[in-house]
């Protein structure tokens, strides 16, 4: 055993903390976990015989503290008839089958190991897991195991399943996706069979062949064709159709036209048993299309796959009240008038109005900021907020598409289909390049039909078919494309989520890179590090005061007090709660108001300057990365408690990598100066780069300060006071274990929130754009060298065919690059 | 010259067969899970059930 092994979690990979002594035997070693969670996972996968998962995973597992009670307590919901159908199917007379999604998932051997767990429960009778999309697919004998408890049983190995309801959304693109592999695979079949008359056919007119088989040979191709022009090409003509309808002439016109052409022009050959004829070239254009484009809709869905599971911010089910009583339904069945349950913890299903109850709620998904406000009866609810304090009752006022949440989300979907700049101008560029095409083949044909051959020969057949064929700018607007897909791709492979297409590009271009402080640069884990009391108060109560204050709040900061609570912060009753965002909050205990928070909030509310007595602790102590947060009532300071935190691992080398390409690091944080200052100083930022002690609204203007002055900023953040600051920013990327709205409303999500990976994220971007232009370049220059040469009659349509394919074959895999950029 | 009288069809006819073939793995869900067999292929033990 190494020395290393003694401070990481054999199962997930944390640091184990000095004075946890946990551990499970493993293969006959005792190997450390660094909490209850991980060790109860980890013992039930060695318990069922699988502790062959440790050998053959490729990555640690999720960590066993998020396995949370609450999520179990919800499960036994998933038995309940009405909300079985819809997602479980009755097979037999007792059987039923549902699919689940399967959360937690790291690698091959994680689906292993839940494949071989379930399989074993008894009742379960079959099991198959798709390895790409992670949905796990059960059938069981409901008399002898029942849902939840197999839903019971996968958390127990650590991993998180949910039913898995078969969206509309889904069952399309199913359909979709097999009905484009038919017609590919028909397109491929047909073709082939096509290719190996052609080769006959070439080696005819090389060494000779008896007209009579060549006549048979064109007419078997010419059968063998229309298959493919009726139905694996119909998305060419109805793209084409609905193209010219609305006169926005895209690439499929031009592929129709040529097809057309191609094909009149070969039967019309075979006809009259002379002239050239094209199914070859025909069946291998159709097939080379559907194949690109079939994995380029492959490649986009996974890419949309990822960010899917970010927005599951509505609850599944709800506690209808009605004459009967009380009754679990799903939230789908919910309709406006009728009266819902929420208990204290639980989310609120829909909008509604408080109808009985008093209690406060969490709306950080509209605020950023776990501000708790107090709701009484007649107030309205948001679906999603969270229910914190005690039960309300609340009658639903809008369900589905007409509530906030909805709203909030179709904005971002909207945001999210922006195409990059450089994407539009292509596309632009493309379509004027296609009706340029249509006129030009038009007149070629024109010309070559009446001056040259006076329409005695087919020859103007071919050059029209040429001059559409290989002028076709399939390139063009594959050349961006392809690069974002698989640089996307890429990218979520290393965590780093892109939500907003433009993301790419900005990121690329930005020159300035604005960092939040705490939970950003540092891990935003704080731990009281110091306690200095200023007045006649034992450490011991100065502590209770502050850790009652803390309840009410979600910030790190709290998190620092509230792991230790002691018992007479435990008792004692704290009332009136004002809650001021990023700066502190006061509430009365005891008949006293007592206030917390940074010197800016102390000195607001009481008129008491801390600020010298601060600055003289924290240059004393010599603290690395401190928080500093003050206790005091109306009259007198009583207390500063020194709060400890770590900076992220990659965050000086991502600092430095910046500033050696040149661009510019500044720091917004809402800590104190001298905290502020002392974490820029290790991590090598200017000093006139730092700005501290900012409120949200201050991170915001500082931002505009820098836009108006023509910066391209890029913000990174966790979101907690941030939301403003990331949506006002040119790109944002927002850490992964930040709020939801956060996450929601930056263009990026750092899933992992390990800055290292931002590093190589970023470099990725340069690289794509580079490759971008690259591909662009190529496009066009291929594009002009080829339309003269086609005018002129220097190319056949096989060659035609040939060029045009490999032109775009070019593009993707000079994107592929992509796939393995560091 | 005349056996090619009966090989091209013998060949449609293969064709016609492997297109039907193609057509029913679509349907039966073949194409739709592409990484999952070759894992599996590693890992085939007995599933032992728990009693």
């Amino acid at each position: 055993m190494t020395i290393a092994d003694k401070h990481t979690c054999f199962h997930c990979g944390l640091d184990v903390s000095k004075d946890v002594d946990l551990s499970v035997i493993i293969n006959n070693q005792p190997r450390p976990m660094c909490c209850a969670g991980c060790q109860a996972v980890a013992q039930a996968i060695v318990d069922a015989g699988r502790a062959d998962f440790y050998q053959q995973r490729e990555g640690f597992s999720p960590t066993g503290q998020d396995v949370v009670p609450e999520f179990l307590k919800q499960l036994h919901a998933y038995d309940h008839p009405d909300i079985q159908k819809q997602f479980v199917v009755q097979t037999g007379e007792h059987d039923k089958e549902a699919s689940l999604i399967l959360e937690g998932i790291v690698c091959a051997a994680c689906i292993w190991l839940n494949e071989q767990y379930i399989a074993a429960l008894p009742g379960v009778v079959e099991v198959r897991i798709n390895y790409s999309t992670h949905r796990a697919f059960v059938r069981w004998d409901d008399t002898q195991i029942k849902l939840s408890q197999i839903l019971e049983a996968i958390s127990h190995i650590g991993y998180k399943a949910h039913p898995y309801d078969v969206a509309q959304q889904q069952e399309l693109f199913e359909k979709n996706r097999q009905q484009s592999l038919r017609r590919l695979g028909l397109s491929i079949a047909l073709g082939m069979q096509i290719m190996v008359l052609a080769l006959a056919l070439y080696t005819g007119d090389w060494w000779g062949i008896e007209p009579s088989i060549k006549q048979l040979f064109h007419e078997i191709s010419l059968a063998l064709t229309i298959p493919i022009l009726l139905f694996c090409a119909t998305p060419f003509w109805k793209s084409a159709w609905r193209d010219i309808k609305h006169r926005q002439l895209g690439m499929d016109v031009p592929i129709s036209l040529g097809l057309i052409v191609s094909f009149s022009g070969s039967v019309y050959s075979t006809w009259q048993e002379q002239g050239a004829v094209y199914f070859d070239s025909i069946s291998m254009f159709v097939t080379f299309i559907l194949a690109v484009r079939y994995f380029e809709l492959m490649a986009r869905k996974k890419t949309a796959e990822s960010t899917e599971s970010l927005l599951s911010l509505r609850p599944n089910m709800a506690t209808k009240i009605t004459n009967q009583g009380e009754e679990v339904v799903a939230v789908t069945e919910l309709e406006v008038g009728d009266k819902v349950l929420i208990l204290a913890g639980e989310a609120v299903p829909t909008d509604g109005l408080i109808t009985e109850g008093k209690s406060r709620t969490d709306e950080s998904l509209l605020t950023g900021e776990s501000r708790a406000l107090t709701k009484d009866v007649n107030d309205t609810l948001i679906g999603g907020s969270m229910n914190l304090d005690s039960p309300l009752q609340m009658e639903v006022t809008h369900i589905g598409q007409d509530t906030v949440l909805s709203a909030i989300l179709n904005l971002l979907d909207r945001a999210q289909s922006e195409k990059p700049k450089i994407s539009q101008l292509a596309d632009r560029i493309a379509t004027r390049f296609v009706s340029v095409i249509v006129l030009l083949a038009i007149a070629v044909g024109w010309y070559y039909g009446i001056y040259i051959d006076n329409w005695s020969s087919t020859h103007w057949i071919g050059i029209v078919v040429a001059v559409l064929v290989v002028t076709c700018p399939c390139a063009l607007s594959l050349a961006t494309p392809a690069a974002m897909t698989i640089a996307s791709g890429r990218l979520s492979q290393i965590g780093l989520l892109i939500r907003t297409k433009r993301a790419l590009e900005t990121l690329s271009q930005a020159n300035y890179f604005a960092f939040d402080k705490t939970g950003t640069l540092t891990q935003g884990e704080l731990q009281l590090d110091g306690v200095s009391v200023c007045q006649n108060i034992e450490k011991e109560q100065a502590l209770a005061i502050a850790t009652a204050l803390e309840k009410s709040s979600e910030h790190p900061i709290a998190q620092a007090f509230l792991n230790n609570p002691s018992k007479a912060s435990q008792s004692m009753v704290v009332t009136n709660i004002e809650n001021q965002v990023g700066a502190g909050l006061s509430a009365r205990i005891d008949g006293q108001r007592w206030y917390l928070g940074n010197t800016d909030y102390i000195a607001a509310q009481t008129d008491l300057v801390l600020s010298d007595k601060v600055s003289q602790l924290l240059e004393s102590d010599q603290l690395q990365a401190a928080t500093v947060v003050c206790l005091a009532n109306a009259q007198k300071a009583y207390a500063i408690f020194l709060l400890q935190d770590k900076i992220r691992a990659g965050a000086k080398a991502l600092i430095n990598d910046l500033q050696a390409a040149g661009k510019q690091i500044v720091l917004l944080s809402g800590d104190h100066k001298i905290s502020a200052h002392t974490i820029a100083k290790q991590l090598g930022i200017a000093k006139q780069q730092v700005y501290a002690e900012l409120k949200p609204e201050d991170k915001l203007s500082q931002l505009k300060k820098l836009q108006q002055q023509n910066a391209i900023v890029a913000m990174v953040g966790d979101g907690i006071n941030d939301a403003p600051v990331l949506a006002g920013a040119q790109v944002s990327i927002a850490m992964g274990n930040g709020t939801q709205l956060a996450a929601a409303s930056a263009d990026m999500v750092l899933l992992n929130s390990d800055l290292e990976q931002l590093r190589t994220g970023i470099g990725i971007t340069q690289k794509t754009m580079r490759i971008i232009k690259q591909n662009l370049i190529w496009a066009l220059t291929y594009n002009v060298v080829a339309v003269p040469l086609a005018v002129m009659g220097y190319v056949e349509p096989w060659l035609a065919a040939i060029g045009m394919s490999l032109s775009s074959l070019l593009v993707v895999l000079n994107a592929l690059r992509l796939r393995r950029a560091k | 010259m005349e056996s090619i009288y009966l090989l091209i069809p013998l060949a449609l006819v293969l064709l016609a067969l492997i297109v039907a073939i193609f057509l029913w793995a679509i349907k039966s869900g073949q194409f739709d899970d592409m990484d999952g067999p070759a894992y599996q292929i590693l890992k085939d033990d007995e599933i032992k059930k728990d009693k």
